[in-house]
């Protein structure tokens, strides 16, 4: 007798990822499709996808979806929620959309305290456009438009999103959380739950950074992307649950 | 509702509202911004979305995002800050969204000014988006006909899921006038929104996608082939236009908006004096009303257009006229308003613009 133990969650469709291998993007996709659907919202829900890697995700999650010119998701689920407030709407969208050309759109929807989830991918670098550098981007890391490594005087600093964010009045829940290992994806699982459990009891905005990885751009093997993400990545961009309105 | 007098721009937030508008979204800008403030008290107390956003490029993006929800939904915004929703506007007109778009011009370029002008007539017809996309624009010449107008286009851009801007200039905004809002609208009978993003629980078995993107190029040009094709349909059923004093005119003024009802009053004086000058009224811009300078006379001396700018219209009067007839021009730009003599002035002197 076989048994089903694993299947691929119902919250993703058949298409097959365009994410490049060993790329974490997969993982985040998985764990987002899974809560869409142990939330039992994956019916109601609208998502935003970007402008960058993941400007296919509309094809990924199993839900409707609207693709957001870039940096503009915020907006367009501004956009949906105010009209749709009963329906779940969140956007995906990596350091380029978010964090450069989309900051204002971000900044303000969580300020108003949009009742949308954000799944922001923080791994540092422009993945579609080809490894150029990110506002994320470490102090001296090389990449094809800071060549000799990225000087704070020349380059400026990375941004540190989540610290920014915890700032904001309208922000409900906030967490910066990575892939990097088994636990830490299990970590980031309840993370996102929580986010979209939030937004589910109208809380406000709530926004999971995940320090993740391009194994491709950054010239690295998978594994390598991995452990560079938690020795790197992780001091500079510190885990934690930055605000939490449910704790206050 | 008898008539009341009212202004220009808190006219269009009410025609809005009796066109059926659930969300606006905007940013303040001079001279449109009691558009907004009249919508922010009379959406919200009705239960509807009024939301002024941090910029017109959120703005447009969060009109994307609910007309792909379904809902009807409209920005208004003047000048400079259409300049900012270009980017938002190809990709709603991609995207085959509806919605409305008000745009109260004023002087430019750059910064410009904050008096009336149609400056931004290149801007409307043409956009500043990328890509091969139309809007469908209207340039109403009185409040009246800016309510009428304003009734439709939601119904209109329902029907072909197109974006439709109303374009006025500073002066229809802030002037006013006496009119009526209960002026019956044109019935239509609108497609369901079975494409509308609400989830897949009001649609199962079918996911709804607002996009843009087609990354296979035959795929992408067939996409644009059925927008030509839609552009196309609009031309045949939404080309408006109204011809004046056109029983044997010795010249022929095409206006639009404001500048036609000077040359109104131009084309009186010149009637006393015994000069007859017939006008064709673009009302809508795109699709342009061509049709129109087939009922031109032979026996005409000339064409003089007559706009708010340094002639932008005037393309569009080059190729409606197709060398047919000698196509003269007069404009005022920067928030100047001519007297109807400096138009009779020009018909009097009239001389062939030397075009390129």
């Amino acid at each position: 007798m076989w048994e089903t133990k694993y299947e691929k969650s119902q919250g993703l469709t058949d298409t097959k990822l365009s994410y490049c291998p060993g790329c974490a993007h997969g993982i985040v996709h998985k764990l987002v499709a899974e809560t869409l659907v142990e939330l039992d919202i994956l019916d109601k829900s609208i998502a935003i996808a970007s402008v960058g890697c993941s400007v296919f995700s509309y094809q990924f999650f199993n839900c409707d979806a609207q693709q957001a010119p870039h940096g503009r998701a915020c907006a367009l689920a501004t956009g949906v929620k105010r009209v749709l407030p009963e329906n779940i709407v969140f956007t995906y969208q990596g350091d380029g959309d978010l964090a450069s050309i989309g900051i204002a759109e971000t900044i303000h929807a969580a300020n108003r305290g949009e009742n949308i989830t954000v799944i922001f991918i923080n791994n540092a670098i422009y993945g579609m456009t080809g490894g150029q550098m990110a506002p994320t981007s470490l102090i001296g890391q090389k990449t094809t438009t800071s060549q000799d490594g990225r000087v704070a005087e020349v380059h400026g600093n990375p941004i540190k999103i989540s610290e920014m964010f915890a700032t904001i009045g309208g922000v409900a829940y906030l967490e910066r959380v990575s892939v990097y290992d088994p636990k830490h994806v299990i970590n980031a699982k309840k993370a996102i739950k929580k986010a979209f459990q939030y937004q589910k009891e109208k809380r406000g905005f709530t926004m999971i950074e995940v320090v993740s990885t391009c194994p491709v751009n950054w010239g690295m093997t998978p594994v390598d992307a991995m452990k560079w993400a938690k020795s790197d990545m992780e001091p500079e961009y510190p885990l934690g649950v930055f605000k939490d309105k449910g704790a206050e | 509702m008898a008539k009341v007098l009212m202004k220009g721009n808190e006219a269009i937030a009410l025609a809005a509202i009796k066109g059926g508008v659930d969300a606006f979204y905007g940013y303040p800008i001079t001279p449109q911004n009691e558009v907004p403030e009249y919508l922010s008290k009379h959406l919200l107390a009705n239960g509807k979305v009024f939301l002024q956003a941090e910029s017109e490029v959120s703005a447009i993006n969060m009109v994307y995002g609910a007309a792909g929800a379904g809902k009807r939904v409209m920005t208004s915004s003047s000048s400079p800050g259409i300049a900012l929703k270009q980017e938002g506007i190809s990709y709603i007109a991609a995207a085959e969204l509806p919605c409305v778009i008000c745009s109260v011009m004023r002087g430019g370029p750059g910064l410009g000014s904050i008096q009336p002008s149609q400056g931004d007539y290149y801007q409307a017809t043409r956009g500043g988006g990328n890509g091969d996309y139309q809007l469908i624009v209207y340039a109403p010449e009185s409040i009246q006909e800016t309510i009428d107008i304003m009734k439709d286009a939601f119904n209109i851009a329902d029907y072909y899921r197109n974006p439709v801007m109303v374009l006025v200039d500073g002066l229809i905004g802030q002037m006013m006038e006496s009119v009526d809002f209960d002026k019956p609208v044109k019935e239509r009978k609108l497609p369901e929104k079975d494409w509308a993003t609400t989830g897949t629980l009001n649609h199962p078995g079918r996911r709804n996608i607002a996009n843009s993107l087609y990354l296979d190029p035959a795929e992408l040009e067939q996409h644009n082939i059925d927008l030509q094709k839609k552009y196309k349909r609009i031309k045949e059923n939404e080309t408006k236009y109204e011809l004046i004093n056109f029983d044997n005119p010795e010249y022929v003024i095409v206006a639009y908006g404001t500048m036609a009802r000077i040359c109104r009053s131009a084309i009186q004086m010149l009637h006393e004096e015994g000069i007859e000058v017939g006008m064709i009224r673009p009302i809508s811009l795109f699709p342009y009303p061509e049709i129109a300078f087939d009922k031109i006379p032979k026996t005409i001396k000339g064409i003089l257009t007559c706009e708010l700018s340094m002639g932008q219209m005037l393309d569009d009067v080059l190729i409606a006229n197709n060398g047919r007839h000698k196509v003269g021009f007069f404009g005022r730009a920067g928030g100047m308003l001519p007297d109807p003599e400096e138009i009779v002035e020009a018909i009097k002197n009239f001389t062939e613009r030397v075009v390129k």
